[in-house]
């Protein structure tokens, strides 16, 4: 059993991660990863509340309806996500200010949800609930990866820190800005996914068509 | 299928009845439903009520904070509500132009009036986009040791690409020169728009002046120099031209006559 864990913890970081094997929470990949310190709450807070949530899911799954599945685990969703919302407005305001709207749009982030039904519904709550703190973790590693690239290219610095001055404070370095704008992370998560299939090749999608070769009359 | 009919045994709980239902049944749906829905509503209330007053706290102090930058006297190892003591908070009338005591400076919130119908008024001509404006408006006070004026510090507010810049400006006691202006809250763009909060774009603001000798408004902030002079002119933001714009926009709406200027000709005049 604990074996098994186990692997739920580490098997999403790299052989199933959520955002580079299933491409799933791409939209708040793209928003929260211009500073680090922003990318690294925001990982907290989604891994908290995929780890609780899949929890709750769990406990409940014996007499959740068919019918109304997919709301119940939204309500569950929401729920933790308005608690995280207001614990962070509380005890880290300079945070929730430059998070902003993105905690709460963790209820749309597919990850949880995923989670939620491919998961929770099925197992034990332990096990969900290590499932939801490993896949908030692989969410998280993505996050911070993203993270480190474009800060430290497009703003010079790591959490805050000033790494390479920039010239806009009497420095050297001309700060890349197109690493602070959201589409600069669909071209790091872009490569991001190539190099783990490069690294693991088994994560390389069959191809959904055939290239055919007509033949020449 | 057989037990969805009330069962003839011993009395069961009225809990312990729902749960046994079949999972599917329609009282079961319902019940699931309603009680989760109720669950959850009480353990989002009760976060957002018990957690309030600190949340309330924080606003308070980080607007605080920057009412203390905006003047210059902000020292992080300083007790915010201690330094803030040495400020003045008032409730101006617009239209007038004087301090009014019809409300309690403390506690008067101007964004809430700007939506009360009888402390406002919808803008025909709105450069700044905020629709309705507050006639009151709390303004804060600091004066020297001996009791004169030393600084104004006036809220200003406007649209910029994505957000609503809300901020401050600190003037001089001739109601003229600027002393700096900082926002406190906006949701720009981070790297671009976001530099309105880069020290040194800042800093730029100091020692710029709002109106020429005769009285017209002068300042601006745009790529190059007006005709002016320099000391009228803000460098704009590289990357952050809606941004800038906007700042534009709402530092000349303020300090217009549809904002600031009758209390500041007031000031000038020595009758405030």
């Amino acid at each position: 059993m604990a074996h098994k864990h186990r692997e739920l913890l580490i098997d999403p970081l790299v052989d199933n991660n959520p955002i580079t094997l299933q491409v799933l929470g791409i939209c708040s990949a793209l928003a929260v990863t211009s500073s680090l310190q922003v990318a690294f709450v925001m990982a907290l807070a989604v891994t908290a509340v995929t780890a609780f949530a899949s929890m709750f899911i769990s406990m409940l799954r014996n007499h959740i309806p068919g019918s109304i599945r997919i709301i119940v685990q939204m309500v569950i969703i929401a729920s933790l996500v308005i608690l995280v919302d207001q614990i962070l407005k509380a005890f880290a305001y300079e945070i929730s200010k430059t998070l902003s709207v993105f905690v709460g749009l963790i209820i749309t982030n597919c990850i949880v949800m995923g989670r939620a039904e491919a998961f929770a519904m099925k197992n034990p709550p332990v096990a969900s609930f290590m499932d939801g703190i490993g896949n908030g973790l692989g969410y998280g590693l993505i996050l911070m990866l993203v993270g480190v690239v474009r800060e430290l290219l497009g703003a010079g610095s790591l959490f805050g820190i000033t790494i390479l001055e920039t010239v806009n404070n009497g420095g050297w370095y001309v700060p890349n800005g197109l690493l602070l704008l959201p589409p600069s992370a669909f071209f790091v998560i872009g490569l991001l996914i190539w190099a783990f299939r490069a690294w693991k090749p088994q994560q390389v999608e069959e191809r959904e068509y055939k290239i055919q070769t007509v033949e020449a009359h | 299928m057989a037990d969805q009919s009330p069962s003839s045994e011993a009395p069961k709980g009225f809990l312990r009845k729902f749960q046994d239902l079949p999972t599917d049944s329609i009282p079961k749906t319902l019940f699931v439903a309603v009680t989760l829905c109720l669950f959850a509503s009480m353990i989002v209330s009760i976060a957002a009520v018990s957690l309030r007053p600190i949340q309330e706290e924080n606003k308070l102090r980080d607007k605080r904070i920057n009412i203390l930058q905006v003047a210059g006297v902000y020292d992080p190892s300083q007790n915010v509500r201690e330094a803030f003591q040495a400020f003045e908070p008032q409730v101006l009338d617009l239209t007038t132009g004087k301090f009014t005591d019809d409300f309690d400076a403390a506690t008067f919130d101007d964004r809430a009036a700007s939506k009360n119908p009888e402390l406002s008024r919808s803008l025909t001509d709105d450069p700044a986009g905020i629709g309705r404006q507050s006639n009151f408006k709390t303004i804060y006070l600091l004066r020297t040791d001996d009791g004169a004026i030393d600084k104004v510090i006036l809220p200003v507010h406007g649209y910029g690409l994505w957000s609503t810049l809300y901020g401050f400006i600190a003037l001089e006691a001739d109601g003229n020169d600027i002393f700096g202006l900082q926002f406190y809250q906006h949701a720009e763009t981070p790297g671009l728009g976001a530099e309105v909060d880069n020290p040194r774009w800042k800093a730029l603001w100091s020692g710029k002046k709002l109106r020429d000798e005769n009285g017209d408004l002068q300042i601006t902030v745009d790529k190059s120099a007006p005709a002016a002079g320099i000391e009228y002119h803000v460098d704009a933001i590289a990357g952050a031209t809606l941004t800038s714009r906007g700042v534009d926009n709402l530092v000349k709406f303020w300090m217009g006559k549809e904002g600031y200027a009758t209390f500041l000709s007031n000031l000038q005049a020595g009758e405030v």
